[in-house]
């Protein structure tokens, strides 16, 4: 009976543990900034370059910034579903334009629609190391004490929107 | 004249062409050594699977810069390590740290190792217990030469 019953055993621990490996994705590595304060930055913001943006100017406000650059493609597939999040006036979005060119940022925004409050340009990408980006889209979402309480590695859709960050943004603004 | 003119443009072309790299080296090659030594042990986050040492990536060049421009400012390794460790986490490092969440990491395959030898010797002497000694009756030792000797009798 052993015989038969020790490789099945065996057999069902490997099943699942690479069933559960299926569903987990390498690229997402976890970031260790959660639960710490936002990395603090002054950049000149995109569309007004004699303006600036600092995330300091947010306290109090729960509010999502979000990476982009226009030469990121899952940004494309991305920006419509921030363009009709802010329509629905939920939360503030911040854009934290990132190694990019100002002018073909600048087009996007033109093109598909300003989704963002203000964006931020991070030509060089030093606050893009500051807050861990490793690849663009990315999106955290900050609490009204400036606190990083979660990060959306890859393109947010309506999926995640409905799930995860907007049950979250809610819970935030309550506290 | 147009022929002379087209050689000496042609002659002053090398002028303009020059490959723009390994500018970085020249800079202070101590240093870059140092740089490249330190992001060897560190793990580019896009590929994943290349050091930031040997990566092309964006990201990695831009890391490369910031390990070169702190240790330019004289932070020594273990500060930049924690630099980088604070923003991208424990996976920038190519060997993960010892703490709770890691031990079956490390001590894993040697628990595998023991298992396998304890499997091992259980079969073993299993098998000695099912495999009786036999002794052979004196006849049959004879019998058993003869056939080994003779191996006409074997056909």
């Amino acid at each position: 009976m052993m015989r038969f019953i020790l490789p099945l055993v065996v057999f069902l621990v490997l099943a699942a543990f690479l069933f559960k490996g299926l569903h987990l994705d390498p690229h997402e590595v976890p970031s260790p900034l959660i639960d710490k304060p936002a990395p603090a930055f002054t950049v000149p913001q995109l569309l007004d370059p004699k303006k600036t943006f600092s995330p300091q100017e947010m306290k109090g406000k729960v509010w999502l910034l979000n990476v982009w650059a226009s030469w990121c493609v899952s940004c494309r597939e991305e920006h419509p579903v921030l363009v009709a999040l802010s329509e629905q006036k939920i939360v503030p979005i911040y854009g934290l334009d990132y190694k990019d060119k100002r002018e073909d940022a600048a087009a996007v925004l033109r093109n598909g629609g300003d989704p963002y409050t203000v964006t931020a340009f991070d030509a060089d990408g030093r606050v893009g190391i500051d807050y861990g980006v490793y690849g663009v889209p990315e999106t955290y979402v900050i609490d009204k004490k400036g606190v990083i309480r979660y990060k959306q590695i890859g393109p947010i859709n309506s999926q995640n929107l409905r799930e995860t960050l907007l049950p979250l943004v809610a819970k935030l603004e309550k506290e | 004249m147009m022929k002379w003119l087209a050689i000496v443009m042609l002659g002053l072309m090398p002028l303009f062409a020059h490959a723009g790299e390994a500018k970085d080296l020249a800079a202070d090659p101590v240093l870059e050594k140092r740089m490249i030594g330190l992001a060897e042990k560190l793990r580019c986050l896009v590929c994943q699977n290349e050091s930031l040492a040997s990566s092309h990536a964006e990201l990695a060049e831009d890391l490369r810069r910031e390990v070169r421009e702190q240790m330019a400012q004289g932070k020594n390794d273990q500060e930049i390590i924690d630099y980088l460790v604070a923003r991208y986490g424990d996976f920038v490092l190519y060997e993960p740290p010892m703490k709770s969440y890691t031990l079956l990491l490390w001590f894993g395959p040697f628990a595998l190792l023991l298992i396998g030898v304890g499997v091992l010797l259980y079969q073993l002497r299993k098998r000695r217990r099912t495999l009786p000694e036999t002794q052979l009756s004196d006849e049959a030792q004879k019998r058993a030469a003869a056939l080994l000797n003779d191996d006409k009798e074997i056909r």
